[in-house]
């Protein structure tokens, strides 16, 4: 299937035909042949895959510098970090900057916007590729000046000589000068003279969204541009049996009826008149349903009785040491899904033999790859540009609609498809977060510290992300169908289902086991933080389940088994913010919880202080107050990093206390706000406050998805603390809240 | 039909069951509202319609005849933000942003009832409206921020006009 895309690699590595005309196709090609020679020292973050420098920073006769990067803009703002970090590493003033995102024609292959890996590795070699051609520039002065590199500065755009004179980058730019390889280390600023850098400076995005800008693909309208709705099969192994569309066809507005297999679209001029064509067609379809889905009821029994791959993934043993006190515990996690508030939408035209994608998909590469399988095109005729959508969280539909799009588009040649997912379409067809099993076992020696600790985890794969068709929901329903591709568990150290399972705690005795489920009785893919979720969720409590065996305090417990000093230091700034006391009692009705993680193990240290309060009459739990602290290591935009703490927290909140999938034996029945709901004003905090520990000079550690897990632990021990009742089942329900009080 | 929008009038030409969100973003042009649901269930496409916040995803345009839609275009623009807007860029209430417009409508026309909300006045108001991201407790601040930024701007009118 990967035949049309090899196909177009060898033409291009053979240097053929007119393809490399773009600068990248001109990048992809040097990093093929730059690959067997490459220096065993490689440059950091993604200059390492993509080092040209010209890939990253580029600026033009007029002096106007852009930075480019494969990731995406999600709503997480990196953008504007990006933006601050090549201001600072350039001397260019914030503002004369721009900022260039994923698009397969301009931008260096990234891979996916995801794992909290943005600033590691975008980031990271977008400040050092500015610090190279700030050297490179600062050299082509010297030799225009006749002056030693120590006689020259570099400020606001230009270099600066000691007697002076100055020389503006755009003069100094001349030809291929910044198509050079990055050398392996660079010269940094020093961080103490950093003076965009760290500055909580406004996201770049924020007024046109909130001005009625276009700021989304949703917002976007080209000329002459037609509108699509999908009609999907009811469940997931659903097939159309009859459709009569010549009603449909004569409906006003309406340009095309679609029918590939089980792949059923409309398209109309206008908007309105695509959702009422595809409400006809939709009563028009007829589809023979199987009844394949798992019990609800049943699912933790049915996921770990289903085969599973299992690997011991972390030993630890010290035969010397006993324990005494052993307990252990069972912990859950449903379905869940992204619930992004806007469903998923792309646009695309197919014009002179290329297809044009505009999506917010998380990975424009990927994507290419996917709809170019999909549509038996060379993968150099499909071009992805990121736009923004509404917040994704992961793989949710983006990737689907782009297909959509792609597929709807090729049939009418020339014009372009707005595809607009509705609110059912989403909730029922976006892949799911996996419901995970976690069984832990641990056992405290007489001076209540931990002797062993077992834990077992239960998951699917948490990425079917494309890269392949397959992946696709269209690609899968047509005539000729793509495959679903065989599930692949996510290699540690970073993991999928085991992401997070290898405790960050020293124990004497330890043993961790990952089930990998490769059958997935629902659609699933990567959702904010993977397996970290649950697993943190599961550890953190289990920690405060053995905090109260052995009669300790829940933070001395954890500081007690914890080395990593740069842990303990957010252990201890979240304490002191909340105000923790060991020993303290919360009012009635009241509790405290702690939590804490490092994500992956090798990301961003978060660890967070709730307090909860349980009306006992009810069950509801409501959460008061949330302090936390993080160390991301080196701060580039404080305010945006305490966004996505805040907004961490927030979310992690709703899963935790209210979310979970709900299907019967043939469909998913969670299809909109009421039937899966999620966090409202009323149950929204008194207050969050988000310590920040900045790490000068220390590499970023990326910190979109290092609240999630602490988050749910955190508010999970409060309600323990509160009730005198441990809940281990997620989501943590009034209703289970109320059924453990009344137990 | 003839829809008054953000103070001038349009001649639109949609059926009457078309729900007043098409027609602000496909005949009109503008992009604040969001369709989020359809199902009124979200808050995102919420507009001012005679000073109400409405739900435009399942308002028919024959409902509107004759009346006032404001939308967040007609609030102000990135060169003169009007207070709400003003308060959402100074709190960085966003982040993906998707949800905010919507917000920020009710809000308005919350404050244009009542320019001293409390807390809990503003949170029971939002009840309707969901944000994914997570950013509540900013778009609360920044609904204070733009009381407090109405009311003086209401000062300044009344001290200009008094001397």
């Amino acid at each position: 299937m990967n035949a049309p895309v090899i196909l177009d690699r060898r033409r291009v590595l053979a240097g053929g035909g007119a393809l490399i005309v773009s600068f990248a196709l001109s990048d992809g090609f040097a990093q093929d042949q730059s690959a067997p020679t490459a220096p065993a020292l490689k440059p950091p973050g993604s200059l390492a895959t993509a080092p040209y420098l010209d890939s990253w920073i580029r600026i033009d006769a007029d002096g106007n510098v852009t930075a480019f990067t494969g990731k995406a803009e999600l709503g997480q703002g990196f953008k504007t970090a990006f933006q601050q970090i090549a201001a600072e590493e350039l001397d260019v003033p914030f503002a004369a900057l721009k900022v260039v995102t994923a698009d397969t024609r301009l931008t260096a292959n990234e891979g996916y916007t995801s794992g909290s890996h943005s600033m590691q590795d975008s980031g990271t070699a977008i400040q050092n590729a500015a610090a190279q051609v700030r050297e490179l520039l600062i050299a082509e002065a010297a030799r225009r000046l006749d002056l030693g590199p120590e006689n020259l500065r570099t400020e606001n755009g230009a270099v600066i000589a000691s007697d002076g004179r100055r020389l503006p980058y755009g003069d100094l730019v001349a030809g291929d000068m910044l198509h050079v390889q990055a050398q392996p280390k660079s010269k940094l600023k020093d961080p103490a003279t950093f003076k965009v850098m760290g500055q909580p400076i406004p996201r770049v995005d924020i007024p046109a969204k909130v001005t009625g800008g276009a700021a989304y693909v949703q917002d976007m309208r080209l000329p002459g541009m037609v509108h699509a709705r999908i009609v999907r099969p009811p469940s997931y192994s659903a097939q159309l049996t009859d459709c009569d569309t010549g009603g449909i066809e004569k409906m006003p507005g309406v340009v095309k009826v679609l029918r590939d297999g089980n792949f059923l679209a409309v398209v109309a001029n206008r908007e309105f008149q695509a959702i009422k064509a595809m409400q006809a067609l939709s009563a028009a379809a007829k589809w023979k349903e199987t009844a394949s889905l798992p019990k609800q009821d049943d699912l933790f029994r049915i996921l770990t009785n289903l085969p599973s791959q299992d690997k011991t993934i972390f030993e630890q043993r010290n035969p010397s040491v006993l324990g005494q006190k052993t307990i252990e515990a069972t912990y859950t996690r449903p379905y869940q899904s992204h619930g992004s508030i806007g469903p998923s939408c792309a646009v695309a035209q197919f014009a002179d033999g290329t297809m044009t994608v505009w999506t917010h998909t998380q990975g424009v590469y990927p994507d290419r790859q996917g709809i170019a399988e999909m549509l038996r095109m060379p993968a150099s005729n499909v071009r992805c540009i990121h736009v923004e959508g509404s917040g994704c969280y992961g793989h949710n539909g983006a990737d689907d609609a782009a297909a959509d799009a792609a597929l709807i588009a090729r049939a009418l040649p020339g014009t372009p498809v707005r595809v607009q997912w509705m609110r059912e379409q989403e909730h029922g067809w976006e892949p799911f977060g996996p419901a995970m099993v976690t069984k832990l076992k641990a056992s405290l020696d007489d001076s209540g510290t931990i002797a062993d600790w077992n834990f077992e985890v239960w998951s699917n794969t948490h990425s079917m992300r494309p890269g392949g068709a397959g992946s696709m929901l269209a690609a899968q329903h047509m005539a000729k169908p793509f495959a679903v591709p065989e599930a692949k568990p996510i290699p540690l150290p970073e993991g999928g289902g085991d992401r997070n399972a290898i405790p960050i705690y020293k124990f004497p005795n330890a043993h961790v086991v990952h089930h990998f489920i490769p059958d997935m009785p629902l659609r699933i893919s990567a959702m904010r933080a993977l397996g970290a979720y649950h697993n943190v969720f599961s550890i953190e409590s289990f920690m405060d389940e053995l905090a109260v065996a052995a009669g300790a305090d829940a933070i001395e417990f954890r500081l007690k088994h914890l080395d990593d000093p740069r842990g303990r230091d957010v252990i201890a700034r979240a304490a002191e913010g909340f105000g923790w006391r060991k020993g303290q009692k919360a009012p009635r009705d009241r509790g405290y919880g702690f939590a804490f993680a490092r994500y992956k193990n090798l990301a961003a240290y978060c660890a967070i202080a709730s307090e909860v309060e349980v009306n006992s009459e009810t069950g509801r739990p409501r959460l008061v107050r949330a302090v936390a602290a993080v160390d991301s290591g080196q701060v580039v935009n404080p305010d945006g990093l305490i966004n996505q703490i805040e907004g961490a927290i927030m979310q992690s909140m709703s899963w935790t206390l209210y979310e979970s999938v709900t299907f019967d034996d043939t469909r998913i029945t969670s299809i909109d706000w009421q039937t899966y709901p999620i966090l409202r004003f009323d149950s929204v905090p008194d207050s969050v406050v988000v310590h920040v520990i900045n790490r000068p000079g220390k590499p970023f550690l990326g910190s979109g998805e290092t609240g999630q897990g602490p988050a749910a632990a955190s508010i999970a021990n409060a309600i323990a603390n509160a009730t005198g009742k441990r809940l281990r089942d997620l989501p943590l329900t009034r209703r289970k809240i109320k059924q453990a009080i009344d137990a | 039909m003839m829809l008054k929008v953000n103070g001038r009038e349009h001649q639109v030409d949609a059926d009457p069951d078309t729900p007043l969100l098409y027609v602000l973003r496909d005949d009109l042009g503008l992009n604040a509202a969001k369709f989020g649901c359809g199902l009124g269930q979200c808050g995102a496409c919420t507009v001012i319609v005679d000073g109400n916040a409405v739900l435009s995803c399942v308002t028919p345009l024959l409902l509107l005849e004759g009346r006032q839609v404001t939308t967040l275009e007609g609030l102000g623009s990135i060169e003169a933000p009007a207070p709400i807007q003003r308060a959402f860029m100074e709190e960085q209430a966003a982040q993906c942003g998707y949800c905010i417009a919507g917000m920020m409508m009710r809000a308005q026309a919350l404050l244009q009832k009542n320019p001293k909300p409390t807390d809990d006045d503003i949170r029971a108001e939002l009840e309707p409206h969901l944000c994914r991201c997570g950013t509540h407790m900013r778009i609360l601040r920044a609904v204070h921020r733009a009381a407090h930024l109405m009311q003086t701007a209401d000062a300044s009118t009344v001290q200009r006009s008094a001397r």
